[in-house]
């Protein structure tokens, strides 16, 4: 925390917490938010000016993988922390997919240890559901919660044993926190690498269908609804998925949903061409998959926007397309690409900041999401307008795997604010640690 | 348009098609004569890159360039990149500080060579990418055709057998599509790809429907290893149900042709005796290939992407 | 020149061939595509009309044995090549409609030696319009025509047939 005094001067705040947008100054003083509003005594403050730029809370990434401890050459938790406060994210939570698994006390204690000293962004580690990620035996959930673990996740190795996941699903109702399912059915996977459909048909490549994941999401919901568990549905891809969250949530299920910036906006025909930075899994969908998403994004069936962020080194990437691994880094460019549901009048500014900090702060219990008057200050400046050549090898995350690499793209964080202290600035970089 | 590359039919036009087939029916000429060499390709280095292993088009693409007086290297990495600690683009880079003029590349992954030509300044040639595209083995059935019916267009051809893991079901698809003839598909349903229709084929499961009344039959071979993947319940199975024997051709117009991409698994795809004799025109294909490699090699020299111009393919006539 | 006069010009260049060898049986036309191919129709008409001799002719394509091949480029378009037997041991008359550089016969003379060795290579020109870049002369010529390097000659008769005139157009560019 820091005592020092911020004054962000002239911008549009939005607030969905408080369902407030309208233009004001916010005054930062001790790690909270000490004032909003017109006409504030800010004298002696750090001022950042916000005209004609969006004041946010700070953006909460439900889903990322910073590879720390153990594949430190694709990113580690500074790099990581560095790249999501630069894309206007206040606090990110990893996946428990690093070497060693994070299904142990000492590892989550590990990497929070590690982000308090390396990253500007608020780092929350999600625990493996399963020891090792094998599916086979649940892990010390009490204990993982304990150390700081906010949710339970196998991510892209589903428990395929529908005997397995139940008993996940009742054991977490003792923590209180999700379980995230990476819904795909492995066996109708297969090696698929791309949508099943056109596209995988021209490009001569394994098809991965929307059957795959479909089935995997209704299973899920459906130990859900049995074992009164919140179960929270990651990267939700397809029509058929969208449509049964909706319908069990019409039931009352306790369930939350994701979505990410790539399944809004592009369908696989961006694989034609072989680009493997466009191989991610689940696959892009087709366009009609891709608005289903985004239905159920406004719609509420999604609750949030989570980035996904994969990193993979350049070597990895320049294999074939069947072995490359799949993933994108997304932090720097979340907030540029998901604008175009605004630009496309589909979500207002407030809704769309509230998918992209609110409800994720909600899903995970964590503080943030809020401007409100004592609320820890974590914010984002958001130029809406800015158009800008995004190049990641520019970037702060140690990769480059991005589909938009050389894409102009409109819309930028130019400041983020963690706990009261000014961490990125887009003139100046990252500015601590 | 077909560019620096021949990455598969799909990029060319049917002028560009054309144009390779005419040329590919002159190079037939240097083929049946004594001396069977031109000078066309002196002092030029052609890679024959397999990272999958074929005999039989290595060396149909080896014949070709040799007859063109090229130098030709076989390259074969011997498995994918996963097993090494090289990937398939740093093999590309590291092939192309040896300045070859045109390379050759087969691999089991679809796509690999359009990986391989965006990093390359000589053309790449497609000889065989995954289940994507085999755009020669395509040409030179076109070729095969037009020489057995003397034309394509209005024709009706059927492709039987593994659709969906093949290559040179796709080629065809689009090549006999742009020459103007109907292509249609027969294959058991799990064989069939997702939106196959999407291809301008028509689909049908039954063999007898899909050869009624067509002018080519071709079928294609049966990977052994599909077996295990629950595609099919067994050989017997397929042969009897898919296997193409003169019982079964009697549907098809008198004057029909089988083409087979080889080689055949015999009694399985095809029977015994239509292995060897006609109505099938097997062993004309191969000859073909060779014409069309050396076309293709023709029309692609000269093509190194450093200060060159890129030219199209189909366009010019001859100074 | 108009096909009255090409007609002319043939006849004259039959004579001087059939005075020139000495076992007709041996002698061997060879075309070179496009323009050699009607023209050496008409010269085997015109031996079959003074001798009585059937004599073969050939159409040999010289694209493949071009030396600007080696060059960065669109590549030429290939014609046809029929050959219906050997050369070996005859006398072989290469036709071609304009010669102009040389460098068309010395790759046609590349190409006859693949199909075997003649006993001698001779060449008849419709036109010669000067400008050589290799020592190659002509054995017979029909006209011969100064022009400039950079002027096109061309036939405008179909191919095939002599209707129709040659006629000299200028055109900018190389020819």
């Amino acid at each position: 925390m820091s005592d020092r005094r911020i004054w962000i001067r002239g911008g549009r705040i939005l607030d969905p917490a408080a369902e407030r947008d309208e233009s004001g100054d916010v005054l930062i003083e001790g790690g909270v938010i000490a004032a909003t509003g017109a006409g504030l005594d800010a004298r002696g403050a750090e001022v950042i000016d916000a005209n004609g730029a969006w004041i946010a809370p700070g953006f909460v990434d439900l889903h990322s993988h910073l590879r720390e401890p153990g594949q430190e050459y694709k990113e580690d938790i500074a790099s990581g922390g560095r790249s999501a406060v630069a894309g206007g994210f206040a606090a990110v939570a990893c996946m428990a997919n690093t070497q060693p698994v994070n299904d142990d006390p000492a590892m989550t204690d590990f990497i929070l240890d590690r982000a308090t000293q390396d990253s500007p962004a608020r780092v929350y580690p999600i625990a493996a559901a399963t020891r090792g990620l094998e599916g086979v035996v649940m892990t010390e959930m009490s204990a993982l919660v304990g150390a700081g673990a906010v949710a339970f996740s196998d991510d892209g190795k589903t428990i395929m044993d529908g005997g397995v996941m139940r008993h996940v699903l009742e054991y977490s109702r003792l923590v209180s926190v999700p379980v995230i399912t990476h819904g795909e059915d492995r066996y109708l996977v297969a090696n698929g690498v791309v949508n099943e459909g056109p596209v995988s048909t021209k490009l001569g490549l394994p098809g991965n269908p929307a059957v795959a994941e479909e089935i995997l999401v209704v299973r899920d919901l459906i130990l859900a609804e049995l074992t009164g568990a919140h179960l929270h549905v990651a990267h939700v891809s397809t029509r058929g998925a969208v449509a049964a969250i909706r319908q069990a949530r019409d039931r009352g299920v306790h369930v939350t949903a994701e979505v990410t910036p790539h399944h809004l906006t592009l369908t696989d025909e961006a694989v034609l061409g072989y680009d493997t930075n466009a191989k991610v899994s689940p696959p892009l969908r087709s366009a009609a998959d891709v608005r289903a998403c985004r239905e159920g994004l406004v719609d509420g069936t999604i609750d949030a926007i989570a980035t996904d962020h994969a990193p993979h080194a350049v070597h990895e990437k320049d294999l074939e397309f069947t072995v490359a691994p799949p993933g994108l880094i997304g932090f720097e460019t979340a907030f540029p690409v998901v604008l175009d549901l605004v630009r496309n009048s589909e979500l207002s500014p407030l809704e769309l900041v509230r998918r992209l900090s609110t409800n994720p702060a909600r899903i995970l219990k964590r503080p943030g999401g809020s401007l409100e008057v004592g609320a820890p200050a974590d914010v984002a400046i958001l130029d809406p307008d800015t158009s800008w050549t995004y190049d990641p090898a520019k970037g702060y995350s140690k990769s480059r795997n991005s589909p938009w690499a050389g894409w102009t793209l409109t819309g930028r964080a130019i400041a983020t604010i963690v706990g009261g202290r000014l961490v990125y600035h887009v003139e100046r970089g990252v500015l601590y640690p | 348009m077909i560019g620096t590359d021949l990455l598969g039919i799909e990029d060319l036009e049917r002028a560009d098609i054309e144009r390779i087939l005419d040329t590919a029916e002159h190079m037939r000429e240097v083929g049946r004569r004594v001396v069977k060499k031109v000078p066309t390709l002196r002092g030029r280095t052609i890679v024959n890159l397999f990272f999958e292993s074929s005999t039989r088009t290595r060396a149909s693409f080896e014949i070709a360039g040799k007859r063109l007086s090229a130098d030709v290297i076989n390259f074969s990495p011997s498995s994918s990149s996963l097993k090494k600690s090289e990937s398939i683009l740093d093999t590309a880079r590291t092939l192309d500080a040896m300045d070859p003029d045109a390379v050759v590349v087969r691999h089991s992954v679809a796509g690999v060579p359009k990986q391989i030509a965006d990093v390359l300044a000589a053309p790449v040639i497609n000889a065989g990418d995954g289940a994507h595209e085999h755009p020669t083995q395509a040409l030179l059935d076109l070729l095969t055709v037009k020489l057995e019916k003397g034309r394509i267009d209005g024709l009706t051809v059927t492709i039987v057998g593994d659709i969906l893991h093949s290559r040179v079901a796709r080629s065809n698809i689009y090549a006999f599509g742009k020459m103007g003839a109907e292509v249609r598909i027969a294959a058991p349903p799990p064989m069939i790809p997702a939106a196959v229709e999407t291809l301008g084929v028509k689909v049908f499961t039954s063999l007898r429907e899909a050869i009624e009344g067509v002018d080519v039959v071709m079928a294609l071979r049966i990977q052994s290893e599909r077996l295990a993947g629950c595609y099919l319940p067994s050989v017997r199975e397929y042969s009897s149900t898919f296997g193409i024997d003169r019982e079964k051709l009697k549907y098809a117009k008198e004057d029909v042709i089988v083409m087979h991409p080889g080689p055949v698994n015999r009694g399985v795809e095809l029977s015994h005796d239509l292995t060897d004799h006609r109505p099938s025109v097997i062993l004309d294909q191969v000859r073909n290939g060779v014409a069309i490699r050396m076309a293709v090699l023709y029309l692609l020299s000269g093509r190194r992407q450093e200060d060159a111009q890129r030219i199209d393919l189909g366009s010019g006539e001859g100074r | 020149m108009n096909d009255v006069a090409i007609r002319r010009a043939l006849m004259r260049i039959a004579h001087e061939v059939l005075e020139r060898c000495e076992d007709l049986e041996r002698l061997y036309l060879v075309a070179i595509p496009n323009g050699g191919v009607p023209l050496a129709r008409q010269l085997t008409a015109n031996f079959k009309q003074i001798a009585d001799v059937n004599v073969i002719v050939g159409i040999l394509d010289t694209t493949l044995y071009r030396d600007d091949l080696k060059l960065k480029g669109e590549r030429p378009l290939l014609r046809e090549t029929e050959m219906p037997s050997a050369v070996d041991d005859r006398v072989v008359i290469l036709v071609d409609d304009v010669v102009k550089t040389g460098r068309t016969i010395r790759a046609a003379m590349d190409a006859l030696m693949d199909f075997g060795r003649p006993s001698s290579v001779q060449v008849v020109g419709l036109v010669d319009r000067g400008h050589r870049e290799l020592p190659i002369k002509l054995d017979y010529v029909g006209k011969n025509v100064p022009t400039q390097a950079h002027e096109l000659v061309r036939m405008s008769g179909q191919d095939g047939n002599l209707e129709g005139a040659l006629e000299i157009v200028v055109m900018p560019g190389e020819s």
